[in-house]
């Protein structure tokens, strides 16, 4: 496909994949009387519906997905590796093990939200500490100290799921695989999304630049350890603001960049806002067909994008090979 | 001026270069000549700014390297590393484009004067039917073509080259060669690792022999590359063949 057709097809999916996502739920609201209540009329239960209840999970979805493709095409960059997606960092697992021990001892959703932060940050901040080194930057210690504490809060994970009531587990669990029915305010999240992608898209060249070495990135002028501070840093703040506002939702993170790079999208410059349109524009429509498909029962939307995506993955890596 | 004051190299306890005082002014061609592991890598790094050497000094134009602003060094100094991963997604155009970057904070650019540039150098080293090619996708020698191009387009006063010559055939080692000779001879620096002396006495004006056990000797090429000087380098029986313009060493 011509990449600026590409480029317009994937920015036209924004608008309409927020239009799906705010139609489409487990009450059937019928064209016409949906257009009514976005324009501020209609019937106040149709208001509340699209104002109160759509339109925000609508933006959260489209800030969770647009965070966690971000966090996705910068950690593929920064470690150089195709497989690393957002919750290679441990991010997640910090973030549920904090958000599990606070729903075990029966903390307000305030405090849930504190813990799971508490989590992410301490996750993160382990990584960047084992990862770094007066020499500069190892993506192996960063992939190793990711997976290495990925592995112990799932640990932890599993204590707490083994100590908690029955009654509590199936919250747990929700949380765990990726759930946005709690995401009833996309403020934060749109706030940490436009600041990690402004940040990330100052470091795009220089991104590019690191995909030949850091030797050959430092010999071109690139002040490389800046660059891989900066890059995790937006990457880490992506992902924790993704999590806490979407539990654990995996494959965007790892597929959108892979799906923009197999259809020609390769330089940083045009990656990285259009893996934000992208991954947004994804997690909006798969949140939809997950409030409706089943509806009245909701679907964590992770289950949602792991159908989706794989088959997608797998379809558009036979036609290129 | 790139100048080594006193400059002493160790790797995992061995020393590879000891208490060396090298100058290359512009418009010298030299080679370094060396066995495998004795160290042309790590003088090249060190000389690029890129490892701190075990002791002495690197200089550019007077001042220590590493007091260069990293930018403004990458102006100056360019370098060819022996490894480089293959991991740009990009086409080979836009690979060589990113040797704008010292100069340019976008690297690729919609100037049509750039593009053409990069282009020109394509064709210099024989790939611009490529230019559209993934970089990826390109050969070994293809893609050491490339990698070359982008250094030319990165236009430093000093180019170290670490094998420039590996992964090419015959002809496309000659056309390399005759591209270096020709940025010498338009004033630039250019510091070579080889493992063809043939090509270096063919090319180079002086060379460095980097020896076991830290011992370097340097001067003009036809004071170095003799036959005695050789066969201790490499360690092995040389056979000179042409004549005194054109010599060849052959292993015996």
């Amino acid at each position: 496909m011509n990449r600026r057709a590409l480029t317009w097809l994937i920015l036209f999916a924004v608008p309409a994949s927020l239009a799906i996502a705010v139609w489409h739920g487990s009450v059937d609201i019928p064209a016409a009387r949906l257009l009514a209540a976005l324009s501020g009329g209609g019937e106040s239960i149709d208001r509340e519906i699209v104002w109160g209840l759509r339109a925000p999970r609508a933006l959260a979805a489209f800030a969770c997905g647009a965070l966690l493709a971000l966090s996705g095409t910068l950690l593929q960059a920064l470690l150089r590796n195709p497989l690393a997606d957002p919750f290679l960092l441990g991010v997640s697992g910090g973030a549920a093990a904090g958000a599990l021990t606070a729903m075990l001892i029966g903390a307000t959703l305030a405090l849930q939200h504190l813990f799971a932060f508490a989590g992410a940050a301490f996750a993160a901040a382990s990584v960047f500490a084992f990862s770094i080194r007066p020499s500069g930057w190892n993506a192996y210690r960063v992939i190793l100290a990711g997976v290495a504490l990925s592995a112990g809060f799932g640990a932890v994970v599993s204590l707490l799921l083994a100590l908690a009531p029955a009654a509590q587990v199936h919250g747990m669990l929700f949380w765990l695989l990726g759930d946005l029915s709690g995401a009833t305010d996309p403020l934060p999240a749109g706030l940490a999304l436009g600041v990690a992608a402004v940040v990330a898209q100052s470091q795009a060249t220089q991104l590019d630049l690191l995909a030949l070495g850091e030797d050959k990135a430092r010999s071109l002028g690139v002040a490389v350890m800046a660059v891989q501070s900066i890059t995790f840093g937006c990457a880490a703040l992506a992902t924790m603001a993704a999590v806490l506002l979407g539990g654990s939702i995996g494959f965007i993170g790892l597929v959108t960049p892979h799906l923009l790079r197999l259809m020609g999208v390769h330089h940083h410059r045009t990656l990285l806002p259009l893996s934000v349109a992208a991954g947004g524009s994804l997690l909006a429509l798969a949140d939809a067909v997950a409030r409706s498909i089943p509806a009245p029962v909701e679907l964590p939307v992770g289950i949602v994008t792991a159908l989706v995506g794989v088959p997608t993955l797998l379809f558009l890596l036979v036609r290129t090979r | 001026m790139l100048a080594t004051r006193s400059l002493s190299i160790a790797l995992a306890g061995r020393t590879l270069v000891e208490n060396l005082a090298l100058e290359l002014n512009p418009g010298e061609c030299c080679a370094v000549l060396g066995r495998n592991g004795s160290g042309k890598s790590s003088l090249l790094l060190a000389m690029a700014g890129l490892r701190r050497p075990s002791a002495g000094r690197v200089e550019l134009q007077g001042r220590p390297i590493d007091a260069w602003p990293r930018r403004e060094l990458a102006q100056r100094i360019g370098i060819l590393l022996q490894d480089e991963p293959a991991d740009y997604w990009g086409n080979t155009l836009d690979y060589v484009l990113l040797g704008r970057y010292p100069r340019s904070r976008t690297a690729y650019s919609e100037d049509p004067a750039a593009k053409g540039e990069a282009m020109a150098l394509l064709e210099e080293v024989d790939l611009a039917g490529h230019a559209a090619q993934p970089y990826r996708t390109l050969s070994g020698g293809e893609r050491q073509r490339a990698r070359l191009a982008q250094a030319f387009m990165q236009d430093p006063e000093c180019l170290l080259l670490d094998e420039p010559l590996q992964h090419l055939d015959l002809k496309h080692q000659l056309d390399v060669m005759r591209a270096l000779a020709r940025r010498a001879a338009g004033g630039r620096t250019v510091l070579m690792a080889l493992h063809e002396p043939t090509m270096a006495a063919r090319l180079c004006d002086r060379a460095v022999l980097l020896y076991d056990s830290g011992r370097v000797l340097h001067g003009r090429i036809a004071e170095m590359l003799t036959q005695d000087n050789l066969e201790l380098l490499y360690q092995c029986r040389l056979e000179l063949a042409g004549g005194p313009d054109a010599q060849v060493f052959v292993p015996h």
